[in-house]
Order: C-alpha cells, then structure tokens, then sequence
C-alpha cells in the first residue's frame, strides 16, 4: 500500500526501562493521524533484550513496532543506534518520524537526519498537520522563548521532530493492546563501534528527582534571598507530596543542584499544582511551567511577570506566605477547618 | 596536537527583544558574541595546546561581521581563524550548515592530521544541538556529545576518555581519535588569555574562505537552496490571561492565604 503514510515514535529505552516521552509522542502521532489520510502510527525500538517493551508501545497506540535487538545495543551510543534508525528509514519510508528532545534523543535524532539527508526541527512545543500542505507544522521557541516559529520540512522525507518530555500530555494507556513486531538486523558488529562506554557515575542519588514527573512542584527563586529558603518550600514540598525545583538564578548561585532547574535550559515540567516563591517569572522560566493545571505565584513585587501565568497570585513576602500556608494545610488536616476569612 | 573548534557569533539572547507589530527581532544595539559553549570549547583546545604543543584551528560560518569572533578566539590563544563567507551560505538550516562545516574539515584534515573537532552543545540562538552531531555524522567520526571532563587525551596512542552527562548519571566513554565533541561550559574554565595572545590577536586578520575558494562546494548542498527546513510563520506567544492576584498588604497574611487555599482547592487539582 505505497499511499500509507507512516508516522514513526521513537520508543527510547535506557536499561530496559522505556523513558515516558516515549508514550507522549505516540499520543501526539495519534492526534497526527486523525488529520493526515492514510497516516499510520508505528513504533522504532532498539536496544539488548528489549522485544518486552513492544508490548506497552501497542498499548499506547502503536499499530506496529520496528525492532533491531541486538547486544551491541545493550548501551546507548550514538553510531550504532544511527547507524540501525537511518537503515529502518531508508527501508520503510516513514512520513514523520517524531523523537524525544531528550538527552539521547537530541543527540541521536540529529545524527538520524543527517545520514538520511532530511530536515529536523529541534524542541517543539506544537505539533500540527497544516491543512492545506498535508504537512507537519512544527512550532518551536526560538530567541531565548521570545519568539515562536512554526518550521515546515516540504520535501524532503520523513520530516523529523524532537518534542521535550513533559510538553505534551501523557495518554492512558488501553488494558490491552496487540501490534505487530518487524524484527530487523542491527549490521553492525561491536568492533565496528569506536566509543566504549567504560562506566557509568549516577547522578548523587540524593539530588536525582524526577520534576519532570512530579504531580506537586513548590519552586523557589531568588527572593529566597539565601539558600537555607529551600528548607521551607522542603517543607511544604513535603506537605503535599511534591518535590522542590528552582529556577537558574539560584542554581547558578550553587544553591540548589541543577536537576531541580525548570525552564528553557531546564526542565518543562506539568505538575497539577506548581507553586513559585520568590520567582520572576523571566520568560526562559514561563516557558517551562505553563503545561502546569495551577499557578500559585507568590512575590512581592505586584508587577513581577510571573503573575501573567499565575493562575492566582499572592503579592506579599514568601516569609510571611509560606509558613501560613503550611500552618493552615497542617490545621485543616487536623480537622479543625479553615479559620473563617475576614471580609474587609 | 591540532584542534579545530566551530564557533558561532550569535546576538546575546539575554537582550533580545521582539518587535510585537512585525514579530521579527529587534537587532540594534543587542551585542554579539561568541556562543558561550563555544567559548569553552577554544579553552579546552587551548589547554591541551599548552600541555601537547600543536596548534588550534577555530572555524566559523557567518557574515563577515563574525571575523571579529575568530579574533576573540585568537586572544583566547588560537593560532589560526576561518571564516567561511558568502551570501550563497544565507539561510542555512542545521543540516546545510553541517556540510559545509563538514567540508571545511575535511580540507583541514587533507592539510595534516587533526585530533580533535570541538563544538558547543548548542547554539544559544536556536538552541538545536544539531549541528555537532551532524559534522561527526558526515565525517564518520566518533561523537560524545555534552562533553564535561576530559579525564585522557592521548595524541600518540590515539585515544581519549570524556565524561559526557545524560539524565542517568555521567557517562565515562573511551573514544579513539580523532573525535568529535560537544561540550558543556564545566568542560574547561575560561581563564585570562596570556598578554603574548591577546598582542598577537590585535594584528591577526583571519583568513576567509567564499562558497567556491579553496573548497568548492555544491552548491545544491548550501544555504537555503541546502535546507530542508524553513519557517512557516514566527510570532510572539500569546500571554495567558493572568489570575487574580492578592495583596498581602491589603488583607493580611492568614485570610490571603485562606483564599489562595480556597482557590487551589476549587481547581480541583490536588488534595489539599
Ligand atoms: C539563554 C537563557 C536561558 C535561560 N534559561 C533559564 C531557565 O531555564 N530557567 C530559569 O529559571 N531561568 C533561565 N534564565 C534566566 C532568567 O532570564 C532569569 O534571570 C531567572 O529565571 C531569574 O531567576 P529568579 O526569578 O529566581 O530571580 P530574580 O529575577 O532576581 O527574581 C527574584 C524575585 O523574587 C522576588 N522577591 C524578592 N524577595 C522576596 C520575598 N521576600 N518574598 C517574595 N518574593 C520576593 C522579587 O520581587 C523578584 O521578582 C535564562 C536566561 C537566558 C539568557
Ligand atoms: N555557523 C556556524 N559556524 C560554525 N560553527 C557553528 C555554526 N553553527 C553552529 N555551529 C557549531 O555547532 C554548535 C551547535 O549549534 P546548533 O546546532 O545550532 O545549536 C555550536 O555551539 C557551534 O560549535
């Protein structure tokens, strides 16, 4: 059938653990589909005995999946895991072909399109099928946020996205699912592969979080004013089974580790409820929160741009808010209610 | 030792501004400069001139206005610039600006033997990422990409060890050389360039190099007519409408908060 048009989804794996991205862009290649006639949602995975995670992607929508199983692949690197992708494409001819703008999806996605000469378009925020071209529409920040451009790839196939974990929603997967698993070979032998992965230091297990997975974020800034500050959002952090983040300033200060950084060189996170203590709100940091259901901004600045987002904001000194906030979530835990609001 | 490192003069994103009527970007009195990952890339290739001898090479494709960079660069202690120049290189997509990086390399290599090709982990301006992964891809060359530490380098044997970060962790990888890197700005501090470096720069003119001379090359490969991608439409992201805000000022610390919990409470998010 050479009129279908397949939309591929990297599945990425690392340790045999799919990364969640990976089910946010089968979703997006699924909204994809409904507009694109004839449009097939298939998934590409690679990895050392990883046939298993096959199955989830079918759950998740995908009608097919590419699988090259092979132990070179046993670690990520990049030529091998190109080298397998690029042969796949030249092979099935994919339409659009989506990856996470993840650490290993950025670094191999690029290399993707490079040997199969197509164009990419890096960290988007939007995907859309233009109604007149049939084609993807594919919008990014571009300018440090301030801008936004939407990047058509018109001839050249497949056209090639990396979309960042967390800016697009994550679907519920079906109880079931059933797809069919093409299995081709890698070709490629471990000697033929220059880089040795020699070992592997985790990041301080202490400091590893996932923000970006996180239902509850209380983020603070530099109107903390000293780093002991974070010990209060901990608490309220705590409180309602969130994680704290940050935003650059104070990382930069050497005041929180880098994981907990959200915004355009950080992380886009989604949480439910996202409170900002003592944050701007700069757009480099806006454009990581806005996926977030609740805003709570708090800064004592009524003019601070981080109000533009905020869903309801508090214009006041942090050191006065946050220790009532957490005395009245602790008070009406206990059950004895909020205390009764007194109109002006 | 040779280094060739690619930089890219870019406007300082930190003051960019949007004209909202046009949506295009106000460039007048925004200042360029070096990417700042790219700086820290000369400074690796410096320090490992210092410890191995050799020399470093730094290599850009932009207007002739991005001579000045190259300049800066050779403060910073390179040896040699070139800047690759022509308006037939305009509106060049990552992937066209791979290949002519690509081919530029490849006319360094024809030269003599090269060790090491450095590039910033991304572009400030666009952020992509794209074009380091994309020179080693054509090059066939060995790609460790957001490079943080350099724990080897060994120009005789040929080989090197490079910490790379990943969200799992740091990842220490043996490579053979050359390789490709793409660094973060933890890979190299940028420290003073010696008065020797920064005389030598103030009479250094960098060699350009055109879309014909002394690399041909194709034509259907460069600029625009080389890119797949193009712009559809740019435009300013619309602002959210803000919720109500509360002055603490105005109703005292406990009732405010008693509303925003309220709030949080009716938007039915989390339990509180
Ligand atoms: C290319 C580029 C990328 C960037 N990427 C990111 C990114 O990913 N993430 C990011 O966050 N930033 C990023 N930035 C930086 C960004 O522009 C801002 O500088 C940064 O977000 C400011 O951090 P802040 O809000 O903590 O500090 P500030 O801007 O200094 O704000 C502190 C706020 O605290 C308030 N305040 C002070 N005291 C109190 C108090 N007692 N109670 C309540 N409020 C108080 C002040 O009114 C002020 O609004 C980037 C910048 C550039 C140029
Ligand atoms: N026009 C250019 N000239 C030389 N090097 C470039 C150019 N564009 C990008 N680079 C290099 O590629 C890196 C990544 O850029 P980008 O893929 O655009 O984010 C930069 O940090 C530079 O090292």
């Amino acid at each position: 059938m050479s009129d279908t048009k397949r939309i591929w989804v990297l599945i990425e794996q690392e340790e045999g653990k799919a990364h969640p991205v990976s089910w946010e862009l089968l979703g997006a290649a699924q909204r994809l589909a409904a507009e694109l006639p004839g449009a097939v949602v298939e998934g590409v995975l690679l990895g050392d005995g990883v046939e298993g995670i096959a199955a989830e992607a079918y759950r998740y929508g995908a009608t097919k999946v590419y699988l090259i199983d092979d132990p070179v692949l046993n670690v990520y690197r990049n030529a091998p895991y190109a080298y397998g992708i690029a042969n796949l494409v030249k092979k099935y001819t994919p339409e659009i072909f989506l990856v996470g703008a993840t650490t290993l999806g950025r670094d191999l996605a690029s290399a993707i399109a490079t040997r199969v000469a197509t164009g990419l378009t890096a960290d988007c925020t939007e995907l859309a099928i233009d109604p007149d071209k049939h084609i993807l529409a594919a919008t990014r920040p571009t300018f440090g946020g301030n801008l936004m451009a939407t990047i058509l790839c018109k001839t050249q196939r497949p056209q090639m996205a990396t979309v960042r974990p967390r800016v697009l929603p994550s679907p519920t997967p079906a109880e079931t699912g059933a797809g069919e698993l093409v299995r081709e070979p890698l070709g490629m032998t471990e000697a033929d592969v220059a880089v040795k992965l020699l070992k592997v230091i985790p990041t301080d297990s202490g400091e590893q979080v996932d923000i970006e997975y996180a239902d509850v974020i209380v983020a603070g800034g530099r109107g903390l004013g000293a780093p002991e500050g974070f010990k209060l959002l901990e608490e309220l952090a705590e409180l309602l089974g969130g994680v704290v983040g940050a935003s650059r300033a104070v990382v930069d200060a050497g005041w929180i580790n880098v994981s907990r950084q959200i915004g355009q060189t950080g992380k886009t996170v989604r949480p439910k409820l996202f409170i900002a203590a003592g944050i701007s709100g700069a757009i480099q940091h806006r454009v990581g929160i806005t996926g977030s259901d609740f805003i709570l901004a708090i800064n004592s600045d009524p003019n601070a741009p981080i109000f533009s987002v905020a869903d309801y904001g508090i214009v006041g000194d942090l050191y006065e808010v946050l220790p009532e906030l957490i005395n009245q979530i602790k008070a009406q835990r206990a059950g004895h209610g909020a205390p009764e609001v007194a109109h002006a | 030792m040779h280094a060739i490192v690619a930089i890219k003069q870019v406007p300082d994103t930190s003051n960019v501004r949007i004209n909202p009527e046009t949506g295009t970007l106000i460039r007048e009195g925004v200042p360029a400069i070096i990417n700042p990952y790219d700086a820290h890339a000369v400074e690796l290739a410096v320090r490992l001139k210092r410890q191995f001898g050799g020399k470093v090479t730094v290599i850009t494709m932009g207007p002739p206005k991005a001579s000045e960079a190259l300049v800066e660069c050779a403060e910073q202690g390179a040896d040699r610039g070139i800047l690759i120049s022509d308006r037939k290189f305009s509106a060049a997509d990552t992937l066209a600006t791979s290949y002519v990086l690509a081919r530029t390399i490849e006319a360094l290599m024809a030269e003599g033997p090269v060790d090491l090709l450095l590039f910033g982990k991304q572009a400030i301006d666009g952020d992509t990422a794209q074009v380091g992964p994309g020179v080693a891809t054509r090059l066939g060359l060995p790609l460790i990409s957001y490079a943080v530490g350099v724990e080897s380098f060994d120009p005789i044997a040929r080989t090197g060890v490079v910490h790379r970060r990943t969200e799992r962790g740091i990842e220490v990888l043996q490579t053979t050389l050359p390789a490709l890197l793409t660094v973060e700005k933890e890979i190299a501090a940028i420290e003073r360039a010696p008065l020797a470096d920064v005389i030598r720069a103030a009479q250094y003119t960098p060699e350009v190099w055109s879309a014909s001379e002394p690399v041909a090359f194709d034509v259907a490969k460069i600029g625009i007519k080389g890119s797949p991608t193009i712009v559809g439409k740019a435009y300013t992201p619309p602002p959210k409408k803000a919720g109500a805000a509360v002055k603490v000022a105005e109703k005292g610390v406990a009732s405010t908060v008693t509303e925003a919990l309220a709030k949080v409470k009716a938007a039915g998010v989390v339990k509180i």
